[in-house]
């Protein structure tokens, strides 16, 4: 299998020539002309043109819609023609309305904000191209990965100026609710999905016979992200799996001979958004989408943001990856159009998929020499950041160390050989002046001004200011955590356990993966090859030595063994916070909107008696997690009665949790965690 | 009136091919007086042998042939089209398969009796054989000849002249009583016992299972070929098992009666052949399937004869018998004696064919057809790479006018009405009965028709939709001269299943030939046959070039797996007709359920405990 989806030569610096900076030409011609140019896409095979309004119609007539309809009549007593009023409703509020002409308007105005943003946007010649031919021959689903608002039509606006079939793309609702743009957006391809579906039949039946409808008929592309939304942290989200299942079910029931999956990996030096992500996560909320907030960000237009790399993956076929996975004859004894539960088989094998097209996602984003940095400079005690400044030298020294490890390790790198090495740490620095300055030989953390400016200001905000500038720093580094995390949870294993008994070392780090399921991707079912992998990475530079039964320290390795061990150390920190928390301090029976302040002033409170080093523990995302991932060790159980949401806790389950997380608690005494992969 | 056997009896000798047409079906086949064939003293049972290929399909003396201008035409005397030009087909054979006529690989022409193993004999049972006085033969011609169907496998292997294991010998009974006479025997000296009609299977149900260490016999059921009495006051027909298709309808025809059962195979196939496979016939929509034309039927089983008591056209007696009997594929005993439905000649034929913008046009009217249940007596619907290949078999047309109206007729709907000619696909249709029903039943088809947006296209083509039918197993013949391999094979499917099958089966197709090596892009292409209720039989066609690969057969195999595979995993069934034999049986428990397959093994271990009926298809 692993030859099956993995480019051969996946790792090293990334070959310069196969990107193409797209922005180049626009710079040296016309911006109307590019957006008035011939657009003459060649179109999936057997599709016959049909139009917005068409297919809305087919999807109202559709033999499944027509089943939910009457169902959900009998069942509220409604009428069926009121059900399906309402359905058309839903559909209205819902469907794209792709123009040719909007997608003009949208290249011109793209062209534009690009320009000022970006120095320039590098695309892989050989990714189109293949997607060019994979166009023409199967129903294509476009997988981006979602860091940035500016993400949102750059696919569209390639395509466009490629000659590719320009997508429809899967939009959450709020984007519909801003004046004016929500509508060119919905001309530009975009359709709306509601948050929070919740239980509603009819919302789901509309939703899925609208993206089937468009798979079936090969009608666009499809773009949607699986991760379900923009990450906040710019570390890759656990996939959501309907709208996936809802892509793949007409290969599953043989509605169309193949689909195929591209998937996208798009990476920023710098994402616009990074300020405001950092300080949602610390709880000031999200502004709302708005037509107004869009207008007056527009002073974030007016900053340098680098280079962004959209690589176009390789064209999956899904018929080839599902094989062995999916028995299709499981359709055949009840109507392909009666709504019906999927089947175990069919759930597993969505979620694998989901899961290896993160992972592919991962594997094809560039890494740039900032991420690298971040990912040293949150190893220095704060002090050092904040007051004493770190030495430049020391700081390029083992940046350029790391690059050489992350290299071995087969990362992407946006470092070419071209510049000398520490032109590129400098720009790399100079561009991320809102977070770090270099003065004197030193870097220190930039603090928010904004706030120091008139009354002194009190510890726990302080706190705050500083965790807003870490939290930016950890999102940076977040973008390669995917290289070093199978050997890190390794090196955590043998630092915490001690052991070096292959079998305990296993169990140890089967428990991590566990545990951390939620803040990094792990493809289902591929624990002893993770754990494999995670051997071989850490004998590669020469850290451990590994036999049949043992794994053992290596002493010219410790350099790395400490780096990967620090890299997860804030997680295990912040989780440990949470654990505390939950099984000392709190309550038994708590709502999420009373645990995430609960556990940031615990955590603030720790910081500033010392006890606690990371500013990680105060992310909501962080204290997110580990309530999902305590759910799902049964530690916590959501109380399915109440309408708020509330969690009951299991004191002694986390407390255990701790324990074993500290090594309190031996790996060999791991084999009653409920979990029974252990 | 009852008519006595003897007025019936025939010797098996050369029937020129007849299809039971009345007097204005322009036949494509035509019906012919063979002069100087006439039965030779000697054992009648070799005479079919004589004339027919020993390597390939059909007639000896028919074959297609490209001649020194490279332009095709059919030789023998037999079929209508002797000496006609086809040239369209040299153009669409290269452009189709890449092929060349440069490129040939002809068959081994004679067969080497020295390659055939020697026979593995009983001497026993042979001594006792002797004493009863049925004729046998342990020639290796004879043999051989019985030893396969046509599966490509089969011919291929007989084309380089190699043989597997063969019968070791073949008895040819004359009657139900022989029959029961050599069961017994073989019973009794434990000898494997094949029951051979036609030879038409395309299942490997007639292969010799290679690990049968005992000897093999087959049984020929040729001798068996009469209609024993005709019943006109209820409409029945008695006839022995061995009789084929053509002979048993020119026979009732001569009487003014048909059975109506006509499978493409007709030609050659057997009634005892259609009964233990299940056979199905084209014009279905008006006679029914074997199982429902059969009354009654005699089975000789190991354990005894098995028969109902009466003729009763239904029963409420438990599960029917007869379904043991029908698809038992020959592995419970030899069917003798068969009590059919018979009907009057019908006083009135027609052809016709639609012309549709696109297949899914076509079979949204199909489904229509069959939902108003009005379907003509057949209704087939070819898709556009099957439409072109019957363009390309049109004969020369003898004069200006006929190509000018051609060419007039290929405007008006590629030009007028705006048919794609890469999309388009045509029905071809077939209505039978008084004359007056007939063109009222045509008129609501086309109207059917029309409002999917078919246009009426003409009896010629709708004739010549149905000759392919016949030629196509002599067209595959041509192919292998020329580097060019295929076959056949049907499911059937439920009416929603059926665009979506044709679609994955055909790319699917597409798809293990390039993964497999095949250098050009095979012909895989699909037409529905048969019109039910709840669904249809689908027909697919699938031949590439194989020049460059070393082992053709087994990449054939391979892709014709996949093909299977493809139709299981989209809701199609394993056969609508031509049965599991041996190439289809590992298949069998998923489709019947373990406790199906445990049902149908408990009344082969009952019938046939020591598996005297050896030829392991179907379990």
């Amino acid at each position: 299998m692993t030859n099956t989806y993995r480019d051969s030569g996946r790792a090293g610096l990334v070959d310069e020539r196969q990107f193409v900076d797209i922005l180049e030409e626009r710079r040296h011609s016309s911006d109307l002309g590019h957006a008035l140019r011939t657009f003459n896409p060649h179109p999936y095979q057997g599709a016959a043109p049909c139009s917005a309004a068409e297919l809305n119609k087919a999807v109202l007539e559709a033999q499944y819609l027509r089943y939910v309809t009457k169902e959900i009549a009998m069942e509220t007593g409604s009428s069926v023609e009121e059900v399906r009023k309402e359905a058309c409703g839903i559909l209205e509020e819902m469907s794209q309305n792709l123009q040719l002409g909007f997608i003009r308007l949208m290249g011109y105005t793209l062209t534009k904000v690009f320009k000022r943003l970006f120095t320039s946007i590098f695309v892989n010649m050989e990714g189109l191209n293949m997607l060019q031919q994979a166009i023409q021959e199967t129903p294509v689903i476009l997988m981006p990965n979602h860091r940035s608002y500016v993400d949102f039509l750059i696919i569209s606006y390639i395509l466009f100026t490629y000659d590719i079939p320009v997508p429809v793309i899967a939009a959450g609702i709020p984007l519909a609710g801003m004046k004016m743009v929500g509508e060119i957006l919905r001309r530009s391809g975009a359709f709306f999905i509601r948050r929070a579906i919740g239980s509603d039949k009819l919302y789901w039946a509309v939703l899925s016979e609208y993206v089937k409808a468009i798979v079936r008929k090969g009608y666009a592309p499809m773009e949607f992200y699986v991760e379900g939304l923009r990450s906040r942290t710019l570390k890759s989200l656990t996939p959501k799996l309907g709208m996936m299942h809802m892509v793949l079910e007409p290969y599953f029931k043989g509605e169309v001979f193949d689909i195929t999956l591209v998937p996208i990996s798009i990476s920023y030096d710098r994402v616009l958004e990074e300020s405001l992500l950092a300080h949602e996560l610390l709880g000031v909320p999200k502004p709302k989408e708005s037509t107004m907030g869009l207008l007056k960000a527009s002073k974030v237009l007016q900053e340098d943001y680098g280079t962004m790399h959209v690589n176009f993956g390789r064209p999956l076929s899904v018929r080839q990856l599902c094989h062995g996975k999916i028995n299709r004859c499981q359709y055949n004894l009840i109507p392909r159009d009666l709504p019906q539960k999927p089947t175990a088989e069919a759930q597993a094998c969505v979620s694998w998929l989901a899961h290896l097209m993160v992972r592919i996602q991962e594997e094809g984003s560039l890494i740039s020499p900032w991420s690298l940095m971040a990912c040293l400079l949150l190893q220095a005690p704060i002090t050092v950041l904040t007051e004493e400044g770190l030495l430049w030298q020391q700081l390029t020294e083992k940046t350029l160390w790391l690059r050489k490890l992350a290299l071995d390790y087969g990362a992407r790198l946006n470092w070419s050989g071209q510049a000398p090495d520490s032109d590129v740490m400098s720009s790399a620095v100079a561009l991320h002046c809102s977070i770090v300055h270099r003065k004197a030989g030193r870097v220190y953390l930039v603090q928010e001004e904004e706030l120091a400016r008139k009354r002194p200001i009190s510890l726990e905000e302080g706190v705050t200011r500083t965790a807003a500038a870490v939290l930016m720093l950890a999102s940076y580094r977040n973008q390669l955590l995917h290289v070093f995390v199978r050997p890190a949870l390794l090196a955590t294993a043998i630092h915490i356990t001690k052991s070096t008994q292959r079998n305990e070392l296993f169990t140890f780090f089967c428990f991590l993966q566990d545990l951390f399921s939620y803040e990094f991707i792990f493809i289902p079912d591929k624990l002893s090859q993770d754990f494999e992998e995670a051997c071989l990475l850490l004998k590669k530079c020469g850290a451990v030595h590994i036999s049949q039964q043992e794994v053992t320290l290596s002493d010219m390795g410790l350099e790395a063994l400490s780096f990967l061990q620090a890299l997860l150390q804030p997680f295990i920190d912040s989780y440990q916070v949470m654990f505390r928390y939950l099984s000392e301090e709190g309550v038994n029976v708590f709502t999420e909107k009373q645990f995430l302040p609960a556990v940031r002033n615990l955590a603030t409170k720790l910081i500033l008696s010392g006890e606690l080093h990371t500013y990680e523990a105060l992310s909501s995302d962080t204290q997110k997690n580990v309530l999902s991932a305590l759910r799902r060790l049964e530690a916590v159980t959501k109380l399915r009665a109440s309408e708020q949401n509330e969690y009951k806790v299991n004191k002694a389950a986390v407390r255990r949790t701790g324990d074993i997380l500290s090594g309190k608690i031996p790996p060999q005494m791991l084999q009653t965690t409920p979990d029974a992969r252990l | 009136m009852l008519y006595i056997s003897t007025k019936y009896q025939i010797i098996r000798k050369d029937f020129p091919f007849y299809l039971g047409k009345t007097a204005h079906g322009g036949l494509w086949v035509q019906i012919k007086n063979l002069p100087g064939h006439l039965p030779k003293e000697s054992p009648s049972h070799v005479f079919l042998q004589e004339i027919m290929k020993w390597n390939g399909w059909g007639y000896s003396d028919s074959r297609f042939l490209f001649n020194k201008k490279g332009q095709a035409e059919f030789t023998g005397k037999r079929y209508i089209i002797i000496g006609m030009i086809i040239p369209g087909l040299k153009d669409w054979f290269e452009c189709t398969f890449g092929a060349s006529l440069q490129h040939k690989t002809p068959a081994t022409p004679l067969l080497n009796s020295s390659a055939v193993q020697p026979p593995t004999l009983n001497e026993a049972f042979v001594e006792e054989l002797k004493s009863t006085g049925i004729p046998f033969s342990q020639d290796a011609e004879d043999r051989v000849f019985r030893a396969h169907g046509h599966c490509l496998h089969e011919i291929f292997a007989l084309r380089e002249g190699k043989f597997g294991r063969v019968p070791d010998m073949v008895v040819w009974p004359n009657c139900h009583n022989d029959v029961v006479k050599i069961v017994e025997l073989a019973s009794k000296h434990n000898v494997c016992l094949i029951p051979y009609g036609g030879g038409t299977s395309v299942s490997s149900a007639l292969e010799c299972p290679p690990e049968e260490t005992r000897s093999i016999v087959s049984l020929d059921t040729s001798q068996m070929n009469r209609i024993l009495w005709v019943d006109e006051k209820n409409l029945t027909a008695h006839v022995e098992a061995g009789i084929v298709g053509q002979d048993l309808e020119r026979l009732l025809n001569e009487s003014g009666y048909c059975t109506g059962h006509e499978p493409d195979s007709m030609e050659f196939s057997s009634l005892g052949g259609w009964v233990a496979t299940r056979a199905s016939g084209m014009k279905k929509n008006i006679y029914g399937n074997i199982e429902d034309l059969v009354v009654h039927i005699k089975m000789v089983t190991p354990q005894g004869v098995i028969e109902k008591s009466c003729q009763g056209p239904r029963m409420s007696t438990g599960p029917d018998i007869h379904h043991f009997i029908m698809g038992s594929e020959g592995t419970l005993g030899v069917v003798t004696e068969v009590t059919m439905k018979i009907r009057p000649m019908p006083e009135y034929q027609k052809y016709g064919s639609v012309v549709f913008p696109n297949f899914e046009q076509g079979v949204a009217c199909l489904r229509e057809v069959a939902r108003q249940r009005c379907a003509p007596a057949s209704i087939r619907l070819m898709d556009n790479e099957q439409f072109k290949f019957g363009h390309a078999l049109k004969p020369q047309v003898s004069s200006i006018f006929t190509s000018f109206l051609d060419g007039l007729k290929k405007f008006y709907i590629t030009k007028f009405k705006g048919f794609d000619p890469n999309r388009l696909c045509v029905a071809t249709l077939l209505f039978e009965g008084d004359r007056e029903k007939v063109l009222q039943h045509e008129k609501q088809v086309y109207d059917i028709a029309a409002k999917f947006g078919g246009l009426a296209a003409g009896e010629d083509n709708g004739q010549r939709g149905y000759m392919l039918t016949f030629v196509i197993a002599y067209l595959r013949d041509l192919g292998m001269d020329y580097y060019v391999i295929g076959e056949s094979f049907e499911t059937s499917v439920p009416w929603d299943r059926v665009l979506d099958i044709c679609r994955n089966v055909k790319a699917r197709i597409v798809r293990e030939c390039k993964e497999r090596g095949v250098q050009f892009p095979p012909l895989s292409t699909c037409r529905v046959t048969q019109t039910y209720d709840a669904g249809a039989c689908v027909y697919f066609y699938f031949a590439f070039n194989y020049r460059g690969l070393s082992d053709p057969v087994h990449v054939y195999e391979q892709v014709e797996h996949a093909a299977r595979e493809e139709i299981l995993a989209n809701g199609g069934s394993l056969s609508h007709h031509h049965g599991v034999g041996k190439l289809r049986k590992e298949w069998m428990r998923e489709t019947v359920s373990n406790v199906g397959m445990g049902m149908l093994k408990s009344v082969k271990d009952y019938v046939d405990p020591n598996n005297i009926f050896g030829n392991r298809n179907l379990l």
